[in-house]
């Protein structure tokens, strides 16, 4: 579900740019035609209409997942704010432990659970701008088509300020990577010893 | 690493994870190496701006977008609400002039001779007789102060009025059973929209706006306004009118861009 979210948002947002581009917001920033997706304004529509069915059920299905195991509640609650100052003043001594990567800290928690907000709140900005007129209801609650617009605008740059930390920090513990590509740290009941030093290994 | 319990996911086999897999792939695990993920990232980064080597234009990837877009087509007629009225706005938010666009610039404008135009109609259609600019600006009128959004992104608010599409295609006896509508214009523009939207309470033939007629730039003599389309699928400057059950496409549909592209 991840990577195929990251996927997905990839395409998004380099299509975007694009559509983006040919009217923009702001005056001062045009992003660099290289770095879209899509050629011509058509070709960054259908990637970006394209990508918005693998965003969304992708997505749902993560919701529904979440909600149905309890997942949510048990790594993303609670959310304490003495947690939080507690681990921004560890991670300025750079005494943040990372040793055990099954469990978020308060930080983690937090950015987690905005990150799933702001993606909605994304999807429905989107529907916005899509389908003003049949979804005239839900347009409404985000003011004008334009303060829709740059609400769709906010949370993209929102999602790429989240994507840069995180994969900075990803890269700064390496052996969450690993986690990543195989499915995480999960042992048996039953530890195999033989696995115990592939996992070692693994973690090198 | 710690051992945390197995948590109640629906989708764990409920005898433990296979633990072979790890061990048969040690030496593959052991090969995971960030400069190497760095390396491969950088390359994937490079190809893609390779010029004559783009990725995302190979004949396989466009077939698959063009399959999602008539996809998107079906979604947008189901979504579609036929007497769901789209947002009015009063006459103080009325911008004046609208904004031109055309897939040419506004100095290359070839204005229409209303002396000589005529509505030319064809296909599924009873009463095929042309009209002229002085009996269609004779028909009853109706009047939608609408939001009017393009495709690039930019919106307005205009006042635009004329005969309902509705009634002239009842008037003119076009089996409203149809798919489709096509308009022809004089500058070659040629666009067509589901039988759907032509029978919105909100879809007019426009001949004024702001309670004026319509000036060159905008489409005289007439012009389709559609409050559920985007602004490319309002054809200005329109010469012939087509009820077909052939999909008709048109000039932007025909270069890529969605065709149903309703609001």
């Amino acid at each position: 579900m991840h990577w195929t979210n990251a996927i997905a948002m990839f395409i998004l947002i380099g299509s975007g740019w694009k559509i983006y581009n040919d009217e923009v917001l702001f005056g001062w920033l045009h992003f660099p035609e290289e770095f879209t997706i899509g050629g011509e304004a058509q070709g960054a529509l259908q990637w970006h209409l394209f990508a918005m069915w693998i965003l969304m059920l992708n997505g749902l299905a993560y919701l529904i997942y979440g909600i149905v195991t309890g997942r949510f509640r048990r790594m993303l609650t609670p959310i304490r704010i003495t947690e939080i100052l507690s681990n921004i003043r560890d991670a300025l001594r750079f005494r943040l432990g990372h040793d055990d990567l099954t469990r978020y800290n308060g930080v983690q928690k937090m950015l987690y659970t905005g990150i799933i907000v702001v993606g909605i709140l994304q999807v429905l900005t989107g529907l916005a701008i899509w389908k003003p007129v049949q979804f005239s209801e839900l347009a409404a609650l985000f003011g004008s088509f334009q303060t829709a617009r740059l609400l769709h605008f906010l949370c993209m740059t929102a999602i790429v300020a989240f994507v840069l930390v995180h994969v900075a920090l990803a890269l700064l513990v390496p052996r969450t990577l690993v986690g990543m590509l195989t499915g995480g740290p999960e042992l048996d009941e039953r530890p195999d010893p033989k696995l115990t030093t592939a996992a070692q290994d693994a973690s090198r | 690493m710690s051992v945390r319990t197995p948590s109640p996911s629906i989708f764990r086999p409920k005898a433990g994870i296979d633990q072979s897999v790890l061990h048969e792939n040690r030496n593959l695990l052991a090969e995971i190496d960030r400069r190497k993920i760095l390396r491969g990232a950088v390359s994937l980064g490079a190809l893609t701006m390779l010029t004559g080597c783009d990725v995302t234009n190979r004949g396989a990837v466009q077939s698959i977008l063009k399959a999602v877009s008539s996809f998107n087509d079906g979604v947008q007629s189901l979504l579609f609400r036929p007497n769901h009225l789209a947002p009015t706005f009063s006459e103080a938010e009325v911008v004046k002039p609208p904004r031109f666009n055309a897939f040419y610039d506004i100095t290359d404008l070839k204005p229409v001779d209303r002396a000589n135009w005529k509505l030319e109609l064809a296909g599924l259609i009873e009463d095929k007789r042309p009209w002229t600019a002085q009996q269609i600006y004779a028909l009853p009128e109706q009047e939608w102060i609408v939001r009017h959004v393009c495709v690039e992104g930019w919106d307005y608010i205009g006042q635009w009025s004329g005969v309902n599409l509705r009634e002239f295609l009842t008037r003119i006896g076009a089996d409203l059973k149809a798919k489709y509508i096509m308009f022809r214009c004089a500058d070659g523009y040629s666009g067509s929209i589901d039988m759907a939207s032509a029978l919105h309470p909100q879809t007019i033939l426009a001949t004024k706006y702001a309670r004026e007629p319509i000036t060159d730039p905008f489409g005289f003599p007439l012009r389709l306004r559609t409050a559920v389309k985007l602004g490319f699928k309002n054809p200005k400057w329109i010469t012939a009118m087509e009820v077909t059950n052939t999909y008709p496409g048109g000039y932007w549909e025909d270069r890529g861009f969605n065709w149903f592209s309703g609001l």
